[in-house]
């Protein structure tokens, strides 16, 4: 018995540790340098400081708002693309062609994220590819210029999301029974009802986790919103990146942090309740 | 048990191994092309000094640095007006030891300077090594009429300018604008009036960027694909894509290019300090100086390494700095600390206004 519960806390020690000094006390430290006003005169103290610029500053909040929205619009345009490619990967592809379709999926992760993004900049850009090809089949008659917009931003998130919303959805589709879909035919539904009545519903714990895995991947992204982005676009992790490393600000740094793991926390959680699944179901199956 | 031991032994001798590795190497904190590696193979040749480079810029040299209440680097390059704010608020540097640096090496009006901008409580922080300018960069054939600042703002160009949303953007344009922000540095109201005044304009003329640039990578593609016909830039970055592309030059603004001299300090908690000395009289020989002018772009503080520098680099200066322009630099006063969140606050809201 004692051996056993040995054995149980000697595996249990790396989770501990990674948890205890990675995860909880990192926040910690953080939420106590936020609540810290900090002067060379006088000292260090405690102060709300931090926050209150955060809302007094309609800029830092109308930031934050900006990143949310644009990470459910790129996390929801992502879902959009991802559902009929995993249905056809996990229903119509033959098993054979299953798996050379998810290795299409998955190979353009064996490259760095930085490359992706490159790789889209050479595309975009005004003396890029697909301005110059536009030119040459006379679609446009100057060059195009189709980096440094918002949409940019999305559609960099969009692609580096689609792994993340394809792999569960297909892991969750393929469970499904397919005569669940011909019991529907049967009983005289159409595409549309048995997509919504049946196939959608069982999808879900797929869908709900898929979203909240690149929901946060789009939050916390800072390469793409900083390279494909345009003179106007301001990402909230840009913000704490440069509290941090440029402005030597980690009081307010910290605060940011802080509030982003409010946000995240926040959206996840009514997502959870909207769809009426629990993180057991979802991220946990 | 048995384990544990062995595990602090081995703990033991790894510590001891890097600690016998680091009285033989130069923790240094620099620029991209400070340290050449002809350079540095010529330094651990003659000294046996091995030398680890961390490239870096002014912001990240401060957070490293600050990170470890300066330890991790034995010699690090911040400009000289970045030195005392952070000195003052993190406590990161050791005064340097003047009688170690050979100052014969060093062009004394330069080195004068410096010593004046980097002194504390009677203390000297920092020494010169390598200076520059920021100013314009032209795509001459298609914007020559671009002299100053606040021409980046006219909308013949639009879509075709690139600046950095940095400070020097916001104190090349208060000069355009005929302010003079370095004296109301000492005065935070009169300063945030001035600040106020550039961010508005530099609202205003947003709709004339193409996009705020960010890295000089990404600015040497905007110009050399010619997607961008002006920009406000470093000397250095102007002369490597004149010798590519003869049309585009670097041009000193009319109301004075901003001057900065990059400096050796040392961190408070360096190990390898005598290496660090030896590098700083090494690098300022001349022929060495001349070296690293080659790599970097930029010229140093050392004496005489003129003579040693290729003419077109030589021919390249003397065009972009007439001896009027180069007496109308404007050379960075050191920052006093504040300063910088307040020209942050500034620098977001023109990034995110719409």
């Amino acid at each position: 018995m004692s051996q056993q519960r040995w054995q149980f806390y000697f595996l249990l020690t790396p989770f501990l540790l990674w948890i205890g000094l990675l995860i909880i006390w990192p926040h910690f430290n953080m939420l106590e340098v936020s609540l810290t006003e900090r002067s060379w005169t006088q000292g260090d103290s405690f102060s709300f400081k931090h926050y209150l610029l955060f809302f007094q500053q309609s800029l830092y909040w109308n930031t934050y708002l900006r990143t949310a929205w644009m990470a459910i619009l790129a996390t929801f345009i992502t879902l959009l693309i991802s559902f009929p490619v995993a249905y056809y990967i996990a229903k119509v592809a033959k098993p054979r062609s299953k798996l050379a379709l998810l290795m299409c999926c998955l190979l353009p992760f064996w490259l760095s994220e930085l490359v992706r993004a490159y790789g889209w900049m050479i595309l975009l850009r005004e003396s890029g590819i697909i301005s110059g090809l536009l030119q040459a089949i006379g679609l446009a008659d100057a060059p195009i210029e189709m980096l440094y917009h918002d949409a940019t931003i999305i559609l960099g998130l969009v692609y580096s999301g689609m792994l993340f919303m394809v792999v569960p959805l297909v892991s969750s589709l393929d469970s499904m029974d397919n005569s669940y879909i011909e019991a529907g035919f049967d009983l005289g539904g159409n595409r549309w009802h048995i997509f919504w009545e049946i196939v959608f519903p069982y999808a879900m714990p797929g869908v709900v986790s898929g979203c909240i895995i690149v929901f946060m991947l789009n939050l916390g992204n800072y390469l793409i919103p900083n390279l494909m982005g345009g003179k106007d676009s301001l990402w909230f992790t840009e913000m704490v990146y440069t509290q941090f490393i440029t402005r030597f600000n980690w009081e307010l740094g910290s605060a940011f942090g802080i509030l982003l793991l409010v946000l995240s926390s926040l959206l996840v959680w009514l997502a959870l309740k909207l769809s009426g699944q629990s993180l057991s179901t979802t991220v946990g199956r | 048990m048995k384990h544990a031991k062995t595990l602090v032994a081995l703990a033991l001798s790894s510590s001891l191994v890097t600690a016998a590795a680091s009285a033989e190497t130069l923790r240094l904190l620099t620029w991209g092309g400070y340290a050449p590696d002809e350079v540095i193979a010529l330094f651990e040749k003659e000294t046996g000094i091995e030398v680890k480079v961390t490239t870096s810029n002014n912001e990240d040299m401060i957070s490293k640095l600050r990170a470890t209440g300066g330890a991790g680097f034995d010699l690090a390059q911040p400009s000289q007006d970045r030195i005392t704010g952070a000195q003052q608020a993190f406590n990161i540097y050791q005064p340097i030891d003047l009688s170690k640096v050979e100052a014969a090496q060093m062009i004394p009006s330069m080195l004068a300077a410096t010593k004046a901008n980097t002194e504390l409580n009677g203390d000297v922080y920092g020494v010169p090594h390598v200076w520059g300018t920021s100013g314009l960069v032209v795509n001459t054939a298609q914007a020559k009429d671009v002299k100053d600042y606040t021409d980046l703002c006219s909308s013949a160009y639009e879509g075709k300018v690139s600046y950095r949303m940095k400070r020097p953007t916001l104190i090349g344009f208060a000069y355009a604008m005929g302010e003079d922000p370095f004296a109301a540095y000492s005065d935070p109201a009169k300063y945030q009036a001035i600040l106020d005044k550039v961010e508005a304009k530099l609202i205003e003329c947003k709709p004339v960027v193409k996009t705020y640039w960010t890295g000089g990578d990404a600015l040497i593609n905007l110009i050399r694909s010619e997607e961008v016909v002006a920009a406000m830039a470093w000397d250095a970055g102007g002369w490597k894509l004149n010798r590519d592309n003869a049309d585009v030059k670097f041009v000193a603004p009319a109301s004075g290019a901003l001057g900065w001299i990059d400096t050796f300090a040392i961190p408070r908690k360096a190990k390898a300090v005598d290496a660090a000395y030896q590098w700083i009289n090494f690098v300022m020989q001349p022929e060495i100086a001349a070296m690293i002018t080659e790599a970097a772009g930029n010229f140093t503080a050392s004496q005489g390494s003129d003579e040693f520098v290729n003419e077109v680099a030589k021919a390249q200066f003397q065009e972009s700095f007439p001896p009027a322009d180069l007496d109308n630099i404007k050379w960075y006063p050191a920052v006093p600390p504040g300063l910088e969140e307040m020209e942050g606050l500034a620098l977001d809201r023109i990034q995110a206004a719409n």
